[in-house]
């Protein structure tokens, strides 16, 4: 009892904070609240697996969500993007969380049909460098001229004299293919002697140790230690992503096998609502869906 | 004089590679408690970790990896029991025992990963257990028991032939010989051996990785209904060890302590190892100590 | 019990107990030998379908060095060639170190070397993998990025990570083979007028080579399937390196860097499970190959 009123509390001082960060929509965000509680109270048990970036939003929001519904139990696995779809399709899990349109990792065209999405997220990825190049901003043709090789010293690019050191992320990445998709506007080859690392933390660990050193990483790793590079003159910073201008972004998915039943439904439009979108997704360093001003498909063409 | 010159030359070569290797060890094992143990405190040893803020501990992994021995050895302790005594006792020196030798040789020598792997294919999607403590234990199960059936082995061969014949000669059948005669004999070794393969459960992550998962849920510390989702003793919750939490916090960590945490665990994990080696050590000795007192 | 033996009632007592006890052991060997057959006949079969279902090459697979799934190109060449490298040099690095420990502990100071040594070894091979490859990431790989030419990660951290951690199998199995010597063949030595020196080299060390050559095929077997370490150090690029400087990939870094961001059944993820199979295959060569010098020891 005690430990659901100090919650209560938290919840309660959460909410007037992103409140007043946000005071315009307080009249959807009460809104949103009161039918919550008018429902019929909701049961089962809901598994999630997938992507580790998606992860800790996930699991953080089902914390609040069984507290809300406490019939409703719902656990949170990671194991990554393709374990989350491999999961999901097999229909080990409700929920399969990624990092990527499921048909991008899903050959099989009747298996990715089959699950339905559910976008709750935006993540940007800028590229970064060590502080210590001397280069604050690049253009997309530098950047592809770096990650092909083209260019392998940084005082082409009006750096120092330093050489250049590549630090990417393995092929099966979801972060690499938005990184390529809509950064660098082509697949390429992994380079001889390139560094490939799966995890942001140690990307950013390399960048801020290695001389020369380029990466890219989701801007909620980004602080002083790395120089977060400006794409083409745009600043790597969320109104950026939000209003358009800045194009290095991708969609959090959580997919479903087929329409979700009452329970996961209930979840996933809880991810919808202000509280969280506002709250707990702008909190951990992700932008929120529903702030996005542009819109875009599997082919990754944009509209307003 | 040359032969002697030669001979003063390597012994000093030997003596300086061995002292090197312990200088390794001490180096290793400083830089880990002066990293780590600033960081160790009760706080962080009891807390669950932190996201995005400061100050996040290990409590819950902690518990996950002591917990997730236990289950382990659940599984494993009885059928490497019965699997060595069958190898020391009931085998024929044939074909076949010479098979079996063979298999716990392979299966103790697998990479960790294929086995993870196995484990992820049939165990968490075939059999439907998910990424789960029992998943995880029963991975593990495949690394011990090999360890468990040799060990066992080793300590029931090493029991005099006086003594089992002691026991023929009561009219004893050959299962009660080997439980109420053998066995505590054996007992020493087998403790000895058990808690030295236990430590191997504490260090392993890579087959973890794909099996217990690389989450924890919320967990009350209050409800300890195995049987409740949230309790810290369901089996069939995901659970992250303290090896794999390292990894993690290690390669995805955002938390500004993140470095700090990693050291403060491994110092932790390794502080355990040591734990498990002198406890191996001292229980061994204390328990032949009591059975050949009793003789 | 009964005082009078009863004797019927007895040898049934025995019966039962003798039933339970051998159907127990016995129950127990067979699952040992069920996990063994499933092990190997789930990982071949998941591991095979990238030659049956998505029609790569076995020689490609084997020996094609490009790899790059979204071309279905599957040249796992550059992983093999690494995990070879990484494992031969870590038993380079760390067969003298071991050989020279055991005879320290054996030889020159038998008397407190074993007592200084055997727990250090013991803490060796008690540290978790993770932990190596935690401390090759915060010291290691500075130290090599400062004073070689490249960053630091790459084949020779990796190859420096995993030969400590195989030290204290070749270590203890040397040891093992050096104590177990028959004292008079040093004796005999001694008595000739030879120094230790010469002792060591032309009898002790000849006769125990075998042996020490068993430890060093099993700390290569621990090193070829290593994962975690290794990948933290080695930079995982899937290309052949060019120097020992530069990054690398090995079979397990492959794996797990990318296991789970493929979906189960795509040609990437099944490529996964060859490699997987290739590892499998490679601990019954290593078996194999103690078991051949086990044999010539014997005789």
């Amino acid at each position: 009892m005690k430990l659901k009123k100090t919650f209560l509390t938290v919840l309660t001082l959460a909410f007037t904070l992103s409140l007043t960060a946000c005071g315009t929509k307080d009249t959807a965000t009460t809104d949103s609240n009161t039918s919550g509680t008018d429902k019929p109270a909701l049961s089962g048990s809901i598994l999630a697996s997938g992507s580790t970036a998606l992860q800790p939003l996930v699991d953080q929001v089902g914390k609040k969500f069984m507290d809300k519904n406490s019939g409703v139990s719902i656990q949170v696995q990671g194991g990554g993007s393709g374990t989350g779809l491999t999961q999901v399709s097999g229909g080990q899990v409700q929920i399969g969380n990624s990092d990527v349109f499921a048909s991008e990792k899903i050959k099989d065209e009747a298996a990715a049909k089959a699950l339905v999405d559910h976008q709750v997220a935006v993540v940007a990825i800028a590229a970064v460098t060590n502080p210590e190049v001397g280069v604050k901003s690049l253009t997309k043709q530098q950047l592809v001229d770096i990650f092909t090789g083209k260019i392998t010293n940084w005082k082409e690019v009006q750096g120092k004299d330093v050489k250049i050191a590549i630090i990417n992320r393995p092929s099966s990445s979801g972060t690499r293919a938005t990184f390529e998709k809509f950064a660098l506007g082509t697949k390429t080859e992994d380079l001889k002697g390139s560094i490939q690392e799966d995890s942001s933390g140690t990307v950013k660990k390399l960048v801020t140790e290695t001389p020369g050193a380029i990466g890219y990483l989701a801007l909620s790793y980004i602080d002083d230690k790395v120089t977060a590079l400006q794409y083409d003159g745009v600043d790597a910073n969320v109104d950026n992503v939000i209003s358009g201008k800045y194009p290095v972004w991708a969609y959090e998915h959580m997919y479903t096998k087929g329409e979700p039943d009452a329970s996961t439904k209930a979840f996933l439009d809880y991810f919808m609502t202000d509280e969280v979108q506002n709250g707990d997704i702008t909190e951990l360093g992700y932008i929120p869906f529903s702030k996005m001003q542009v819109k875009r498909d599997v082919e990754g063409n944009v509209t307003k | 004089m040359k032969p002697k010159t030669a001979d003063k030359v390597a012994t000093g070569i030997i003596v300086f590679f061995a002292l090197f290797i312990v200088a390794i060890l001490l180096g290793m094992l400083g830089y880990i408690m002066v990293r780590g143990l600033s960081h160790i405190d009760w706080h962080f040893l009891t807390s669950p970790p932190q996201t995005i803020k400061e100050g996040g501990g290990i409590g819950p992994q902690l518990f996950n990896s002591l917990y997730l021995l236990v289950l382990t050895m659940i599984i494993t302790i009885p059928l490497g029991l019965g699997a060595g005594i069958y190898m020391a006792e009931y085998a024929k020196p044939n074909r076949l025992t010479d098979t079996i030798r063979l298999v716990v040789e392979v299966l103790s020598s697998f990479p960790s990963i294929v086995v993870g792997l196995f484990g992820l294919l049939v165990i968490v999607n075939v059999f439907g257990l998910g990424f789960s403590l029992m998943s995880g234990a029963m991975v593990l199960t495949i690394f011990n028991m090999p360890l468990m059936v040799r060990v066992t082995e080793q300590a029931f061969r090493s029991v005099s032939r006086e003594q089992k014949e002691a026991g023929l000669a009561m009219g004893l059948s050959k299962w009660k010989i080997i439980t109420s005669i053998l066995f505590p004999v054996a007992l020493p070794i087998i403790v000895t051996g058990t808690i030295l393969a236990a430590g191997r459960v504490f260090g392993e992550a890579a087959a973890l990785l794909f099996t217990a998962g690389m989450t924890t849920p919320r967990i009350h510390f209050d409800d300890w209904n195995p049987l409740h989702a949230a309790s810290p003793l369901n089996p069939f919750r995901p659970a992250e060890t303290l090896a794999v939490h390292i990894w993690k916090v290690n390669s995805e960590g955002i938390a500004p302590d993140a470095l700090e945490i990693a050291a403060g665990a491994s110092a932790v994990l390794v502080i355990m190892v040591l734990i498990f080696n002198l406890l191996a050590r001292w229980l061994g000795r204390a328990l032949y100590r009591k059975f050949t007192s009793i003789k | 019990m009964s005082a009078k033996p009863d004797q019927p009632y007895l040898l049934r007592k025995h019966k039962t107990e003798e039933w339970i006890g051998r159907g127990y052991t016995t129950i127990c060997v067979m699952f040992l030998i069920v996990i063994i057959i499933s092990i190997v006949y789930f990982v071949a079969s998941k591991g095979i379908t990238t030659f049956t279902k998505d029609g790569v090459s076995v020689s490609e697979f084997l020996f094609g060095t490009r790899w790059s799934p979204d071309d279905n190109h599957f040249g796992a060449f550059p992983f093999i060639y690494g995990s070879f490298l990484t494992s031969l040099l870590a038993a380079a690095i760390a067969s003298p170190l071991s050989i020279c420990a055991a005879l320290f502990m054996t030889e020159i100071v038998p008397t407190w070397g074993k007592k200084l040594l055997q727990p250090v070894i013991e803490l060796l091979a008690g540290i978790p993998s993770v932990v190596y490859g935690f401390i090759g990431l915060s010291i290691l790989v500075p130290v090599l990025r400062d004073t070689f030419p490249g960053q630091g990660i790459g084949v020779a951290a990796g190859a420096i990570v995993l030969s400590i951690m195989i030290l204290p199998t070749i270590t203890s199995i040397a040891t093992d083979a050096l104590s177990s010597l028959p004292r008079n063949l040093k004796e005999a030595s001694y008595g000739l007028g030879s120094t230790r020196w010469q002792t060591i080299k032309g009898v002790v060390l000849p006769t125990v080579m075998p042996s020490i050559l068993t430890g060093v095929v099993l700390g290569m077997a621990r090193a070829f399937g290593e994962a975690l370490a290794v990948q933290m150090v080695i930079g995982n690029a899937p290309h052949v390196p060019s120097s020992l400087f530069e990054s690398a990939s090995t079979l397990t870094s492959v794996i797990t860097l990318n296991m789970s961001n493929t979906v189960m059944g795509t040609a990437q993820n099944n490529a996964l499970w060859s490699m997987a199979l290739i590892l499998l295959l490679m601990t019954f060569v290593f078996i194999f190959v103690v078991r051949l010098l086990e044999r010539r020891h014997r005789l």
